[in-house]
């Protein structure tokens, strides 16, 4: 078997505040880049077409479907993974504790992208009521929790980083 | 879940990037937000050789309101084809000018996709359930096409020829679209606009979508309507006909069930998996009396203001 030789094209993108170069192929899609060049394998590769949204990563502050655009796309990009919203030091942040509190993980494959959709909602919005929440999670399947700990997870973070109680 | 092998060109204009595309003709696709085109080539539904990608091109971003509206003449919003739908969300021009997009762009897909997805891209890719397309073919949108030998306007209701397929032609580019803005109603009549559809899940592809926009006086009687049908036929379905016969009429639960149940008949819908054909022809006839009524409610409630 010979193995095809494909372009490769170099890419700089800033991951979790640290410029990554690479070179990649153009069809290598950024949920690819991520997992398998970068080796972090806290976003998930879920539908590969776009439907589920375990990929969500933050594309310049948004949440986007990383295995909708290819590497080369994101070149000079900047991007947050989950990793990136731990903190510093890599323990988890203010949402994923309140994901552990409120039961909103069971297999886990969705948490990532459910973790940075309600991210990029929480930085717009202090105080989002359970259609916004439900809204924002619109785009990201989970089969195991049936939706209702992740929207109390969400509504305990909030609480949180308003500074007051889950009520 | 892996496309095919291809080469990746970032032009820094769109003059070069017309000049790629009339160099690899069908070969070449051209990508911006890429929402529909990246799984298509993941299923390998779609196989370009060369990805052309034109979503950070500036001249592809304009966004032009008409500064004053002509009182006897309709204005136009410009709008690029490389605009992101997330953008035109929250700009609060559209919301003004713009409302029947506005309300759509909240069911095209997920705040995900409307993150990369652009207006000209949804427009381009002809899925017969696709909103903006809707509203672009009910507002009688025009479409500006670039290529290398110049520029070619096409009206959104011709621009679209069956699932998927288009009038465009490999080597052009979709610059921008020129939605009407319809001139102002006078003192006592107000414009009104709504868009609905049913779909399995929200932010799914929708099994139906309705969308309509009329002026109506004090009285709620119709003074102009537009409104169309998605998901129903091989296109995205502007009926002008039924916007006509609604002028000079009572707005009426009976004119507008009668006029529902007319748009129905002139459908003849394929089922699929998703819907049988009666159900969709049912949700046809549904929806239209729901955007109608809501189109109207919301006209008259500016009219009451203005009063």
């Amino acid at each position: 078997m010979s193995e095809v030789k494909e372009k490769l094209y170099t890419v700089s993108i800033e991951v979790n505040g640290e410029r990554r170069e690479a070179q990649v192929t153009a069809r290598l899609t950024l949920v690819d880049f991520l997992r398998d060049t970068l080796r972090l394998t806290g976003t998930h590769a879920g539908c590969e077409h776009g439907i589920c949204g375990a990929c969500s990563v933050l594309l310049d502050g948004l949440p986007v479907r990383s295995c909708l655009m290819y590497a080369v796309q994101a070149d000079g990009c900047t991007i947050t993974t989950i990793e990136g919203l731990a903190q510093k030091d890599g323990t988890p942040g203010a949402l994923q504790d309140a994901f552990c509190e409120a039961h909103a993980t069971q297999c886990g494959y969705c948490t990532p992208g459910m973790i940075v959709a309600a991210h990029a909602l929480l930085e717009t919005n202090a105080a989002p009521g359970e259609q916004e929440i439900r809204e924002a999670i619109g785009g990201n399947l989970c089969r195991c929790t049936g939706y209702q700990q992740i929207v109390d997870a969400i509504k305990l973070a909030a609480a949180k980083r308003r500074g007051g109680s889950a009520a | 879940m892996k496309a095919a092998p291809f080469e990746y060109a970032r032009p820094a204009s769109l003059a070069e990037a017309c000049g790629l595309l009339a160099a690899h003709g069908p070969d070449a696709k051209l990508i911006a937000g890429g929402q529909s085109l990246v799984p298509m080539m993941a299923m390998r539904l779609a196989r370009p050789a060369w990805l052309i990608d034109i979503g950070r091109l500036a001249e592809l971003q304009r966004i032009a309101v008409p500064a004053d509206l002509p009182a006897d003449e309709d204005g136009i919003f410009v709008v690029g084809a490389g605009v992101r739908q997330c953008v035109m969300e929250r700009d609060p021009l559209p919301r003004a000018s713009l409302p029947l997009l506005a309300r759509a762009l909240r069911w095209v897909g997920h705040a995900q996709t409307r993150n990369r997805g652009t207006i000209g891209g949804s427009i381009v890719h002809g899925d017969v359930s696709a909103e903006i397309a809707l509203v672009a073919c009910v507002l009688d949108a025009v479409l500006e096409l670039r290529d290398t030998a110049g520029v070619t306007e096409v009206p959104a209701r011709e621009f679209f020829l069956a699932p998927m397929i288009t009038s465009i032609a490999p080597e052009q580019c979709l610059t921008e679209i020129r939605f009407p803005v319809w001139r102002d109603p006078g003192k006592n009549a107000a414009r009104g606009c709504a868009f609905d559809e049913v779909s399995v899940r929200h932010g799914d592809f929708a099994l139906v979508s309705a969308c309509a926009q009329v002026v109506v006086d004090a009285d709620g009687r119709c003074l102009r309507a537009e409104l169309g049908i998605g998901g129903v036929a091989s296109v995205p379905l502007a009926l002008p006909e039924i916007g006509a016969q609604l002028i000079g009429l009572s707005l009426s639960e009976q004119t507008i069930d009668e006029a529902a149940a007319a748009a129905a008949k002139l459908l003849d819908p394929e089922g699929d998996l998703h819907a049988t054909a009666d159900y969709r022809r049912h949700l046809a006839r549904v929806l239209v009396e729901r955007v109608l009524r809501v189109a109207k409610a919301d006209a008259m409630s500016k009219t009451r203001v203005a009063a």
